[in-house]
């Protein structure tokens, strides 16, 4: 809770003001009953006359005005700090998931993040709103009305207060069936959620297998539990009206017992009769008030607790301890020592295992091996996307945790092999790499990647929008697209993890040609599956279960590592076969 | 210093805001999984005022009848209990007014002139009635509720399936073209407004509606002059009513948009995070977020402002009515006998009548919400499904796996002169002739959007051709009922859809009466059955969405045992391989030769030690058929396959 005290700081005033404005209505609310006394007691039956009850008329209609611009009053200060407190709150959790490291990230679901980031952020803001206008209010209203209740007759209060525990109790009781009910039910929406993203993704799939009725009915399942989950929570909630109402006409049934015998024996004025009967409906309600405040708020605590869960998480992976906070990688030199490695902590499978190597500044590298053998893990040590268990990965010589995050990135520019592109124009995109890019730039780069030409067929070249609709980017455009990236970004080291999957060789080979000429003093690091892709490379480095089984040059390998030449002869038995 | 210029501001605005969700098109163009803003709206609900609407979902309505009459046909199935349900408002709206009323009596002998005795019998008697009359309301309120809950359940759940099961029937050009986060917020926000809607609205308009005539017959009954002034403020109400809706609505359209910026720059970020902080682009995107969430500050404190101080303005105008008729009613007690108990029921009714006025109003922004939620749902049950199999459809079979009442196939496929564009205007395919014997290998290469993968979109017809005719076994497809034609082409693709659920389930997914040992079967032919074994539960490993757990390769092979466990006899592998090493592809290689046996197979590939061993290897550029043969013919030929294959040789 200490959390949200910063957020709501500067909204103080407001959170001050607006119940205060609040109360003006409720004693407004509660003055009226009172004067209608008085025009009834005094006006009335006290024979004060015409003239004053127009007078307590008029007090009644000015009242009135004084309870409206109370309540206008107190709305605008509501919405203000609501979604003044929710806005920074929305940012902050923003900004905390962008610092989030891979591992972190890694720990949650997307979809999750996402619906902290807006469901449960509205759940909390409608709940301050609705604390706002109501926290004051409704106790206020209570307090008020049993005040005036008590000033006006004690004996009858005390039939109001014999009544009121017990309806407390009540609705206790229906909100602790409630509670877990109403968390059941989020459950089985978030299941129903996750039924249909999953059908809308894997529509080819559905449709080419022909289950469309197989995931009907797994929709229909997920509905029904929804249904009846919803139904068994509401179902207990329903009660809460009925009870209220019945502890309501109780009570008016009480006090007009009560009240009714006073006024025959002659010890109480009809008057304040009408006056009570009106306060235990202002009673009741408000206490009504009261509790739906606080069904409400066991929903927002929910949503409060999957906020604080991330607000709270501890960034693993930081760059507060670098030593050398201003170095940037000027040679790119990389040097795996002893490197031990996996994701999950808890697995007893090491994912890289004694990782030994050294890549000198401008070398060409290729990485190959088995599918899950560790390829992509390796490289992402590099520029810290995640940290080894054990051992160290130094570039230029120092440890990659003693840079700060933004040089080492900087100077390290990976591909990954899933590619991700934005919604905005193809140079705004490319701009990623470089935000001050000339437009030679972007095309020179482009060119390298062989993506120039393409970009220049589409009508509208780099200016094309992507993501909006029109515009096919296949696989291996998307692949030399995001190859220009970062290319853009003229790294020291680049690591393209099997970026060219997509692409034929052909266009594969020219952009090989063109790193050579280009990128001659990159290091640059080449995980593929092709061997022709990493044929000429420097060096080899042959992956098997997450340990390093071969490295070398070509020809070395084809002599000494078995396992890369059953690799190379799988993709070149033609060669062998033909000639 | 600001990152961000103006023009990107505008730009970023519409660019997210232009839909609920991100608005991404066209096939092949990035996916974004888009859940959506989750579950919303409150529950338990309280008719007293409160804050409501502060993030309702939705906007203006357009067609308003047409829409309601749709929404109550839902309802309008459970027809008796709806019935039961109006008697039962109608019980209970009656109770309340009862209630009040009796007071006049019970007061009024009570200042009456008789004895103690006869005031005492009659105030018990008083009493008695009061309390049957209470009894009935609770009871009223009670069922009505309880029935009422049941019914918009049912008409949920009725809605949600149909917007489902048309989902599964929409062709595959309405979901490249509409973001799943879109589709997604159709089935929570739209309907959660609606679900808001039918729980409370329509119960609480129709007994509003009765209260007020019930209250107002009431006034008339007990003092018309009064009842006269009480309705004379009723216009106000309505004018303040009116205008502050009109504002809010307005205000409203500004907050939808920006709201819908605001969640579709949080999706795509956060499904892209891990590139976000390869570029170090962090502090651009919290720039950027934090412009948008601004605005949406902005924009959200002007709607809510006019919808929140309805509460305020409706209710104390009603009370400035209350003053009135407090103040002419006490006159008239001094001038025209009006008796005081008369008086004390007319405030109560004059309470009682303004507040159905003002909780009526504040409905509005429940009931707007509602219908535009109702219109988005009808949209997309109203587009066009996948066009019908004609009447004269027949249904297939392969030999291995024969069907009553389908016709046997060996599979053989030809394409004649088959000409196609997802756009009109944009051709992808032009003049294609391939023919494909049962049994045989067919491969399709050429450079990235040569057409590849279109043309086995054409094959199962997840799109149509309209020039051009695709035959299996002599039998235009097209006269084939889509789903036999589909169950009998299973179909690896590049990109791989695991379902959550167990290893077994999603193998299973190929062929749904598979036993076990057929799943391990299918398993070991596409090499994958070693790795599951590894995983912590092997083939009960529960796999999290898409199979986050297991590799990019480890995904495709649970894809290629997904077609291997079915039996169609015709095979389609797009890019079935490309994550996983050669090595791997070769221990597969016997795998899927005997996945291939006997099915005539399209394959797709960039590496060519994929389609070495093909029957015919078809090269495709530009959307034409270039050239075509066998692998040593098309070496010889020296042409374009020579220069894409010896790019793989020429570095020996």
């Amino acid at each position: 809770m200490k959390r949200y005290w910063k957020y709501a700081k500067p909204y103080l005033s407001a959170f001050i003001i607006g119940p205060i404005l609040m109360i003006v209505e409720v004693i407004g609310e509660v003055v009226m009953p009172w004067l209608l006394s008085n025009i009834i007691d005094n006006g009335i039956n006290g024979g004060k006359g015409v003239s004053y009850i127009i007078a307590m008329g008029i007090t009644m209609v000015v009242t009135a005005l004084c309870m409206m611009a109370g309540g206008v009053g107190g709305a605008y200060f509501a919405i203000k700090a609501s979604s003044g407190f929710a806005n920074d709150l929305r940012k902050d959790l923003f900004r905390k998931i962008q610092r989030f490291s891979f591992t972190n990230i890694d720990q949650y679901q997307p979809g999750s993040l996402i619906t902290r980031l807006t469901n449960d952020i509205t759940q909390v803001q409608n709940m301050i709103q609705m604390l706002m206008r109501m926290a004051l209010r409704a106790p206020g209203m209570l307090i008020g009305a049993l005040i005036m209740a008590f000033a006006l007759n004690p004996g009858l209060a005390l039939v109001i207060l014999c009544v009121m525990p017990l309806l407390g109790i009540a609705i206790y009781f229906i909100m602790k069936v409630a509670f877990p009910r109403f968390t059941n039910m989020q459950k089985k929406l978030d299941a129903l959620n996750t039924t249909t993203q999953e059908n809308l993704t894997n529509i080819r799939v559905v449709k080419s297998f022909v289950r469309e009725r197989h995931e009907e009915d797994k929709f229909r399942r997920a509905n029904t539990e929804l249904k009846d989950s919803t139904l068994s929570a509401m179902n207990v909630v329903i009660f809460a009206i009925p009870v209220m109402t019945l502890a309501m006409n109780i009570t008016t049934l009480a006090v007009v017992w009560f009240g009714g015998n006073q006024i025959i024996a002659g010890s109480l004025t009809p008057g304040v009769l009408t006056a009570f009967i009106n306060y235990v409906v202002q009673i009741l309600v408000s206490l009504m008030l009261v509790s739906f405040i606080i069904l409400n708020s066991s929903r927002t605590l929910a949503s409060a607790r999957r906020i604080n869960e991330v607000m709270r998480t501890d960034i693993d992976l930081t760059d507060e301890n670098a030593a050398h906070k201003d170095m940037v990688v000027r040679r790119g030199k990389i040097e795996f020592r002893n490197v031990y490695f996996k994701y999950y902590k808890n697995n007893e499978k090491w994912v890289l295992e004694n990782i030994n190597l050294v890549i000198n500044p401008g070398e060409t590298v290729g990485i190959i091996g088995s599918t899950g053998s560790g390829k992509s893990s390796l490289v992402q040590l590099i520029p810290r996307l995640y940290d080894a268990d054990r051992g160290e990965v130094l570039v230029d010589d120092v440890n990659v945790k003693d840079y700060s995050l933004k040089n080492l990135r900087t100077g390290v520019g990976i591909v990954l092999q899933k590619n991700v592109l934005f919604s905005g124009t193809i140079r705004e995109n490319l701009m990623w790499g470089n935000e001050e890019a000339s437009d030679e730039e972007i095309q020179r780069w482009a060119e390298s990647a062989q993506a120039h030409g393409f970009i220049t067929s589409f009508p509208e070249g780099y200016e094309t929008e992507l993501g909006q609709g029109g515009v096919n980017v296949s696989g291996g455009q998307k692949q030399r697209l995001c190859i220009a990236r970062t290319l853009l970004k003229r790294p020291k080291i680049l690591i393209l993890d099997d970026s060219t999957s997509a692409v034929d060789t052909a266009t594969e080979a020219r952009i090989r040609e063109s790193f050579r000429n280009e990128l001659k003093g990159t290091t640059k690091i080449i995980i593929a599956q092709r061997i022709s892709s990493v044929m000429d490379a420097d060096k080899i480095v042959v992956l098997d279960d997450g340990k390093i089984v071969g490295m070398g040059t070509h020809e070395e390998l084809m002599e000494s590592c078995e396992a890369y030449a059953e690799i190379y002869y799988s993709q070149m038995e033609k060669k062998v076969t033909a000639s | 210093m600001s990152r961000i210029s103006e023009e990107r501001k505008q730009a970023l605005l519409r660019r997210y805001g232009s839909k609920m969700a991100n608005v991404k098109a066209g096939p092949g163009a990035m996916k974004m999984p888009g859940p959506g803003p989750g579950p919303g709206g409150r529950r338990g609900g309280f008719g007293g005022p409160g804050p409501r609407g502060a993030m309702i979902k939705g906007g203006k309505p357009k067609n308003a009848s047409a829409t309601i009459n749709r929404l109550l046909a839902y309802i309008g199935r459970d027809k008796v209990k709806i019935l039961f349900v109006f008697a039962c408002v109608l019980g209970s709206s009656v109770a309340g007014l009862g209630g009040s009323y009796i007071l006049r009596p019970v007061i009024n002998n009570l200042v009456s002139a008789g004895s103690a005795e006869e005031k005492m019998r009659n105030l018990v008697m008083g009493l008695l009635i009061m309390a049957g009359i209470y009894v009935v309301g609770v009871l009223c309120t009670y069922l009505q509720q309880k029935i009422m809950i049941g019914v918009s359940q049912n008409a949920l759940v009725r809605i949600r399936e149909e917007l489902f099961a048309k989902i599964q029937k929409l062709p595959l050009k309405y979901h490249d073209t509409h973001t799943h986060g879109d589709i997604m917020s159709r089935f929570t926000n739209d309907l959660d407004s609606v679900g808001e809607m039918l729980n409370h609205t329509m119960v609480q308009i129709f007994s509003g509606v009765i209260t007020l005539i019930g209250t107002i017959t009431l006034m008339f009954v007990t003092n018309w002059i009064l009842a006269i002034v009480t309705i004379a403020t009723i216009p106000m109400l309505f004018y303040a009513g009116g205008f502050l809706g009109k504002k809010s609505r307005k205000y409203f359209a500004g907050q939808q948009q920006a709201l819908g910026a605001v969640n579709g720059y949080i999706e795509e970020s956060i499904t892209g995070q891990k590139v976000i902080k390869v570029f170090c682009h962090e502090e651009t995107a919290m720039e950027e977020f934090d412009f948008l969430s601004d605005d949406l500050r902005e924009k959200q404190i002007k709607a809510q402002f006019f919808g929140g101080i309805m509460g305020p303005v409706m209710g104390n105008l009603s009370q400035i009515s209350y003053a009135i008729t407090a103040t002419v009613g006490g006159i008239l007690c001094l001038t025209a006998n009006f008796d005081i108990g008369g008086l004390t029921i007319f405030t109560n009714y004059s309470r009682q009548f303004s507040r159905p006025v003002s909780e009526l109003s504040m409905q509005m922004n429940t009931i707007f919400a509602a219908l535009a939620g109702a219109e988005r749902v009808f949209e997309v049950m109203d587009e066009m499904p996948e066009t019908a199999d004609p009447a004269d459809a027949i249904a297939i079979c392969s030999e291995a796996n024969p069907v009553e009442g389908a016709k046997r196939i060996k599979g053989e496929v030809v394409l004649k002169n088959v000409t196609f564009g997802y756009v009109p205007g944009k051709t992808v395919l032009k003049r294609i002739n391939v023919t494909a014997k049962p049994g045989q290998k067919i491969a399709f290469v050429g450079s990235t959007g040569a057409g590849k993968t279109t043309i086995t979109n054409l094959i199962n017809r997840f799109y149509e051709i309209e020039e051009g005719e695709i035959f299996i076994d002599g039998i235009n497809i097209k006269k084939i009922k889509k789903d036999s034609l589909r169950s009998n082409i299973a179909m690896v693709l590049q990109d791989t859809h695991l379902f959550s659920g167990t290893v077994r389930e999603n193998i299973r997914y190929g062929r749904l009466d598979a036993s076990d040992e057929e799943v391990v079967a299918a398993a070991k032919i596409a090499c994958a059955h070693s790795f599951i074994e590894r995983l912590p539960n092997g083939y009960d490993t529960v796999l999290e969405g898409d199979g986050a757990n297991l590799s990019q390769g480890e995904r495709q092979l649970l894809n290629i045992a997904r077609a291997a466990i079915s039996k169609a006899p015709i095979l389609i592998l797009d890019e079935a391989t490309s994550s996983v090493d050669t090595r791997t592809e070769k221990y597969i290689e016997r795998g899927m030769d005997r996945l291939m046996r006997n099915r005539t197979t399209f394959v797709i590939a960039h590496r060519l030690s994929t389609v070495r061993n093909a029957d015919l290897i078809i090269v495709l550029e530009h959307g034409e058929i270039i050239e075509q043969g066998t692998h040593e013919e098309l070496l010889a030929l020296g042409g374009r396959y020579y220069q894409l294959y010896t790019g793989a040789v020429e570095l020996d």
